[in-house]
């Protein structure tokens, strides 16, 4: 049971004084606090030291592909809410552009619009509970989540005003969205990113600097450029380790290349979890950057294209990608002619960012570890889908 | 929009690869699939740098109708047997030049499929591989680590093949589950 | 606030209460204290499977605040807690986890099926790896419907569950009575697990439209 590229240290077990010392196995999890749901790692440890790491997947395995292939096009879409689900609205998206590429179809300008605002929207969810739960995982239990969940009870309330549904909105459609959003909704939207700003001094006021978070992230979790690349890592991971790759610059989806936005990535070839923190807390301005040009921006109009009524696509492959908050999200879809996929497939970015967390956790300490986790950000009904 | 690359000047490098058309796939001749591959990567005019996105795809044996016109000119039906087989897909995108995708298939016979692992080049088809080896049973060579991912060891078979039938827990319940309540009428119900 | 009567099912007048109360005395049963106090201080576990257990976050967050109920201390071990909140899919590689973290939970325990998946497996149950309801295995007190159930349903069903332990009984509750309950724990097999349900928890309910096979058949 061995891993690729990296190898353990060569380990020479300590005799001293007669005294024998033994490595220490340990399972963490599948249910552990700090494994963001039902994750498992099978630690080796020399006292502290993480010697070995094994990750073991499969405990949210929920079939999700061959449920998909066995129902129509359009009745999986709620599925791909549950993969994220931090993230419905980005998942819907990907869902829908894989299946408009399949089929034809126009979407209308303001539908355009509000799936940029909607994934926006997701992204700046998911970072800050993203950011919560790292915090909690470095050991401030509680605090920075409240208030991190303050905020995003905020935009879950839009959420529910414009789908009905808090987590798993299920709102888009291919060739659109499934309904307008409500009146004054855009209004109240309007207030919500103008005041997020606040919330993002007051958050980067009380961690970018402090020092216990300085000292238990910096110099942790280090991942070189060219293992990023060459293993596939995609989203904030990515660029925290030095590439300036964003699926919204390069494929340009949607209607991405009418904004103005920068793309935060260090300068050098490593990055670090304090990188990977800082990463996401300049996403998150970015984002609203994003947000407030396309509030000010959106046309009115008809949400859905003319989709047809039977979505029944002639035999072909599609693979379509977004960027969704935790890296390049992917399905891929092989039409067969009848109204059911023959071949759905998830490329699911948490799945693949955890090919590293060996790599990045060898020879640190087992509580760093845990930060390691929490860095690479997870949400397991992704990773085993 | 990225810009997709182009294949023709790769499909005269290598004998026997081919250009599936209609998938808009490469479709890579047995065991060199190590040796294009890292010709792709390193290659300065491609690049290919970043592996996305791995999977399977299982063909069962399929009749295919099809019209063609015969020699006294009148269209008539023709059905045509494809043989069964499996597709281990790859999308190769290039993060230096911000282009892609360019699709990879490695096709093999269902029976016992096995094709050469592309681990060693991308590091990224690591565990995907792997879920492929779960859950279609395609032995990867050179895999450096292949075992079951998501389902348990002891499980038998490979759950997402076409024909893998799921143990039958269903039981009645009071409420018309569309197919649990079919198969109740079918008289398949654990009581 | 309206004080609450704190001697039910006791033969007391109202003056006579309320003066004793004044007092300083309460004339109560110990099995009311008991609950009350239990009721009152119900200790989940820090066990999240799936999307549910978002919401199940949430309803602990400033917002919706279970504090409010007295179960604001979530506990990561099991051996600390009351109440398992099975938040979201259980599927069958995770099934026999369940079943030995509810097996290391002292007394009295009680469990909260949450979500669809929990309850039958919702929208997966047509799944190859889903348990179509933990109930198979471990029993269940309270069935939250929902997908996911919003956070004011996690503190109703939590409500529910209070009335429950207010109706027990100190000397005959099996919680009290029979020791720390523990259920077999299934074992993965080639296909599925073994055993595929815990008779003495659950049984598949029958069809009242269909005849046994002997009456069918006669
Ligand atoms: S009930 Fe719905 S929200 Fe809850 S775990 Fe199941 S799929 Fe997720």
């Amino acid at each position: 049971m061995s891993s690729p590229t990296a190898t353990a240290p060569n380990y020479e077990l300590i005799q001293q004084d007669g005294l024998e010392t033994s490595l220490l196995e340990v399972s963490m999890g599948p249910h552990h606090p700090s494994t963001h749901g039902v994750f498992r790692m099978d630690v080796k440890l020399d006292g502290e030291t993480v010697v070995d790491l094994q990750p073991v997947f499969g405990y949210l395995h929920r079939n999700h592909e061959k449920l998909a292939e066995n129902m129509s096009y359009l009745a999986s879409m709620p599925f791909t809410d549950r993969l994220d689900y931090f993230n419905s609205m980005t998942n819907n998206w990907a869902y829908a552009l894989a299946a408009e590429k399949l089929v034809e179809i126009e979407v209308p300008e303001r539908a355009e619009y509000l799936r940029v605002i909607m994934a926006e929207l997701t992204r700046l969810v998911n970072h800050i509970s993203l950011v919560g739960f790292f915090i909690n995982d470095l050991g401030a239990l509680g605090t920075p989540l409240l208030y991190a969940f303050r905020e995003r009870e905020k935009i879950m309330d839009l959420f529910e005003q414009a789908s009905g549904a808090r987590m798993m909105c299920n709102y888009f459609r291919f060739g659109g969205l499934r309904n307008d959003v409500p009146e004054g909704w855009l209004d109240r939207t309007r207030e919500v990113v103008d005041r997020f700003p606040d919330f993002l001094d007051e958050y980067e006021k009380l961690l970018c600097e402090n020092e216990i978070i300085l000292s238990r992230t910096q110099g942790v979790g280090c991942l070189s450029r060219d293992l990023a690349i060459s293993a596939g890592i995609t989203g904030p991971m990515l660029r925290a380790s030095g590439v300036n790759y964003d699926i919204r610059k390069v494929d340009q989806y949607g209607i991405y290349n009418r904004f103005k936005f920068r793309v935060p990535y260090t300068d050098d070839d490593v990055g670090d979890c304090y990188d990977r923190f800082m990463i996401r807390m300049l996403e998150m301005r970015e984002s609203i950057e994003i947000l407030k040009q396309a509030l000010r921006d959106i046309p009115g109009g008809d949400i859905i294209g003319k989709a047809p009524k039977i979505f029944k696509p002639k035999p072909a492959e599609a693979y379509a990608r977004v960027e969704g908050p935790k890296g390049e999200l992917g399905f891929y879809l092989i039409a067969d002619g009848t109204p059911k996929p023959y071949r759905y497939r998830v490329r699911p970015p948490s799945l693949i960012n955890l090919t590293v967390l060996r790599d990045m956790c060898l020879s640190q300490k087992i509580a760093d570890a845990v930060v390691i986790l929490g860095s690479i950000d997870i949400v397991l009904g992704e990773v085993d889908r | 929009m990225s810009h997709t690359v182009g294949h023709e000047p790769i499909l005269g490098k290598f004998p026997g690869l081919e250009w599936d058309e209609e998938a808009g796939a490469l479709v890579v001749p047995a065991a060199q699939a190590a040796k294009i591959a890292t010709w792709l990567r390193d290659n300065d005019a491609f690049l290919l740098d970043y592996c996305s996105n791995v999977t399977g795809v299982d063909y069962l044996e399929r009749e295919i109708k099809e019209k063609v016109t015969n020699e006294a000119g009148k269209t008539e039906t023709v059905i045509r047997i494809e043989p069964s087989r499996m597709d281990i897909v790859y999308h190769l995108y290039s993060m230096q030049k911000q282009t892609g995708p360019l699709v990879l298939k490695q096709r093999t016979n269902r029976e016992q499929p096995e094709v050469e692992s592309l681990t060693p080049v991308w590091r990224s088809c690591e565990l995907q591989e792997r879920e492929v080896y779960d859950l279609f049973g395609v032995n990867f060579m050179g895999h450096p680590d292949q075992r079951r991912i998501l389902m348990w060891d002891e499980f038998e078979g490979h759950p997402m093949r076409k024909d893998y039938t799921e143990p039958f827990d269903y039981e009645w319940e009071p409420t018309p589950h569309d197919e649990v309540l079919e198969r109740h009428q079918r008289g398949k119900v654990i009581v | 606030m309206t004080t609450s009567n704190t001697s039910p099912d006791i033969d007391l007048d109202n003056t006579t209460r309320t003066e004793l109360e004044r007092a300083g005395v309460i004339v109560s049963k110990v099995d009311y204290l008991y609950n009350w106090a239990r009721g009152g201080s119900v200790w989940p576990l820090t066990f999240g499977l799936a999307c549910c257990a978002i919401e199940m976050i949430a309803s602990a967050t400033s917002r919706f605040d279970i504090s409010r109920f007295g179960s604001e201390v979530f506990r990561p071990t099991p051996r600390q807690a009351d109440l398992m909140i099975v938040s979201g899919t259980v599927t069958k590689k995770m099934a026999p986890q369940v079943v030995r973290i509810f097996n290391q939970m002292p007394e009295p325990k009680w469990v909260i099926a949450m979500g669809a998946c929990a309850i039958s497996g919702g929208p997966f149950k047509q799944g190859y790896n889903v348990l179509k309801g933990i109930d198979r295995y471990i029993p269940v007190d309270v069935y939250l419907p929902g997908c996911p159930p919003r956070p004011e349903a996690v503190l109703q069903s939590l409500n529910y569950l209070q009335e429950k332990i207010r109706t027990q009984d100190i000397k005959s509750d099996p919680a009290f009575t029979k020791g720390r309950r523990q259920y077999t724990v299934p074992e993965f097999t080639g296909k599925d697990l073994e055993p595929p349900y815990n008779p003495d928890v659950w049984q598949p309910p029958t069809n009242p439209n269909v005849k046994p096979l002997e009456e069918a058949t006669a």
